[in-house]
């Protein structure tokens, strides 16, 4: 039996690094890249003695992602200590959330091949993130670095509602445009500060019953998360047709060899033996707070999207494409402000932005956040198409010049000498010259074939160099060709 | 409640210790008479009565999100048993 006699099921436990400056228990940096243990106190090496104190802005990030996330939010939750040895957790423990996280329920729609779904999520909790170990440091053993211990984390754990790859890329794409709206998240998923690990099984089409699930991890890319799963469920799918049962456990990707395979059994590494963390208090979320946050909800990419649909008149995908990421959005708003936010206006900036601006960032590996054009320009070079100064052509030029240099659009159409040619008298001299070369086409156009009025198009605009103004040349054709 | 020797063993694994035959024996013996101290908590009826994880009746404090220098690496690393650079160093790690 085939791959596609099963149905794939998958949930996704999603790790997302808060956006403060300090830790989440001590005053420690959260920067990235930082030489090794530079960014390391008491608290987070796990010294005796030292004991946490919660970072006011987690709690406030946690019920921000909460509420945008239609969760619950727990006027009381309680963190947890999940024990376990490892050299990159100073304490033997992870202080965590565990019986009562902070956010329970809520769920995030996404959209598949035009079709909307809900996901139903089942918990958001509050956590710290372990310390780095680097295997490549020296020959004698492996390096700890603990800047990363103690990092504020947002544990967001999906149902498993998911039933396909396209589906669950979807949904990841969808959470981390939420989070990084909603200023929670970078969405950086190669600095690991988006991070995902999928519980996969299969069943048999028509089974009501779940098949036995394993939890992959290390996928830095939506490319390898793809890769991870399809992989995983041939692996499930084949074990089952030779007669095998699934065992449930932890399976490491390995991009390399684009497989997944099994992590060290450790038999004992499921007993966590979690208990109440005594060093903290339970977290009280007064409704005063909820509210608070509540009002200063930005708009989220969804209501943007409807925004954009209903009151500008863009299609769903270019609205989709547009609210992907919120710095991109941004840049749209700006330029329409700038330049007018008519349909057609809307329309073309969307155009430039979902096309030559993001081959364009796409190609230079920029982040919108570094692009050197700015809405304004943008602007500004809708504007020189509307004076006709530019055609098509001459503007995607300038586009490209000015995202790669930030140059002045009029000063890139001056340098380039993109301006378009609309004097009849110019242009009328090189349609002559055309149609004086061109005796058996003219014939041939007289004689009723009138598709080749593009022929001559091209070769007045050949004539003068690309910069003819297409409307002048098209009118001053079809006249001279049909006398 | 008597714990069996495995149940000691198990313990003793999770805990990183080893434990001589003798010592299991031992700790079988403590380790029962401490659950079954616990063990009368059990005969109190607590229905209706909400969990308690802590004795404080106010919430955790809450601390600023501001950044202060923490320890330098040196002093960091300073009961390091290896070290390279600013690296802790261990023993090499297989995933």
């Amino acid at each position: 039996m085939p791959v596609s006699d099963f149905q794939v099921v998958l949930g996704l436990e999603v790790h997302a690094q808060l956006l403060t400056r300090s830790k989440i228990f001590c005053a420690c940096s959260t920067a990235f890249g930082a030489a090794p243990n530079t960014q390391v106190c008491p608290v987070c090496l796990g010294l005796p003695g030292a004991l946490p104190a919660l970072n006011a802005q987690v709690l406030e990030l946690a019920v921000r992602a909460g509420l945008a996330l239609g969760c619950e939010i727990r006027a009381k939750s309680v963190f947890a200590r999940k024990n376990y040895f490892y050299p990159d957790l100073p304490k033997g423990y992870q202080i965590s959330q565990y019986e009562l996280p902070i956010c329970v329920g809520g769920g995030v729609e996404i959209a598949v091949d035009g079709a909307t779904r809900s996901i139903r999520l089942t918990r958001i909790h509050m956590e710290e993130d372990a310390g780095k170990n680097v295997h490549d440091v020296t020959a004698a053993g492996s390096g700890v670095d603990l800047n990363r211990a103690g990092v504020p984390l947002l544990e967001i754990v999906s149902e498993p509602d998911l039933r396909s790859i396209d589906e669950a890329i979807a949904y990841l794409k969808t959470l981390r445009a939420i989070l990084m709206t909603l200023g929670v998240n970078d969405g950086n998923l190669q600095e690991g500060s988006f991070r995902c690990d999928a519980n996969v099984s299969v069943m048999r089409k028509g089974a009501t019953e779940l098949g036995t699930r394993c939890e992959l991890k290390n996928m830095n890319s939506f490319r390898f998360l793809r890769q991870a799963i399809d992989f995983e469920v041939r692996r499930q799918v084949e074990l089952i047709e030779a007669g095998g049962k699934v065992q449930q456990e932890t399976r490491l990707f390995d991009p390399d060899r684009g497989e997944t395979r099994s992590m060290r059994s450790k038999e004992e590494a499921h007993d966590y033996r979690y208990f109440p963390e005594p060093d903290l208090p339970p977290v009280l979320v007064d409704e005063a707070l909820v509210e608070r946050v509540r009002r200063a909800l930005p708009e989220l990419p969804r209501a943007r999207s409807a925004r954009y649909q209903r009151a500008l008149g863009l299609s769903a995908y270019d609205a989709e494409l547009l609210v992907a990421d919120k710095a991109v959005a941004e840049f749209f708003d700006a330029t329409l402000a700038a330049y007018g936010s008519s349909p057609e206006a809307a329309k073309r900036a969307a155009n430039w932005l979902n096309g030559d601006l993001a081959r364009l960032a796409n190609e230079l590996g920029q982040e919108p956040a570094a692009w050197r054009i700015t809405p304004a320009q943008l602007a500004e070079i809708l504007r020189l198409q509307d004076a006709q100064t530019i055609g098509g052509p001459g503007a995607k030029q300038v586009v490209e010049e000015v995202f790669r240099t930030g140059a002045a659009p009029a000063e890139v159409v001056r340098v380039k000498g993109l301006a378009q040619v609309s004097d009849e008298g110019a242009i009328e001299a090189a349609v002559d010259r055309v149609i004086a070369a061109s005796a058996a086409e003219v014939e041939r156009y007289r004689g009723g074939n009138t598709k080749l009025l593009g022929f001559f198009v091209g070769q007045v605009m050949k004539e003068m160099r690309g910069k003819g103004n297409p409307a002048v040349v098209n009118a001053l054709l079809k006249k001279k060709l049909g006398e | 409640m008597a714990l069996t020797l495995d149940e000691v063993r198990r313990i003793a694994a999770l805990a990183r210790l080893r434990l001589s035959p003798e010592e299991e024996q031992t700790f079988a013996g403590q380790l029962s008479a401490i659950l079954d101290h616990v063990a009368q908590l059990s005969e109190l009826d607590v229905s209706g009565v909400e969990p308690m994880t802590h004795a404080l009746a106010e919430g955790v404090p809450l601390r600023a999100d501001e950044v202060r220098p923490g320890l330098l690496p040196d002093e960091a690393l300073a009961n390091a048993p290896a070290r390279e650079d600013t690296f802790f160093v261990v023993p090499r790690i297989i995933e």
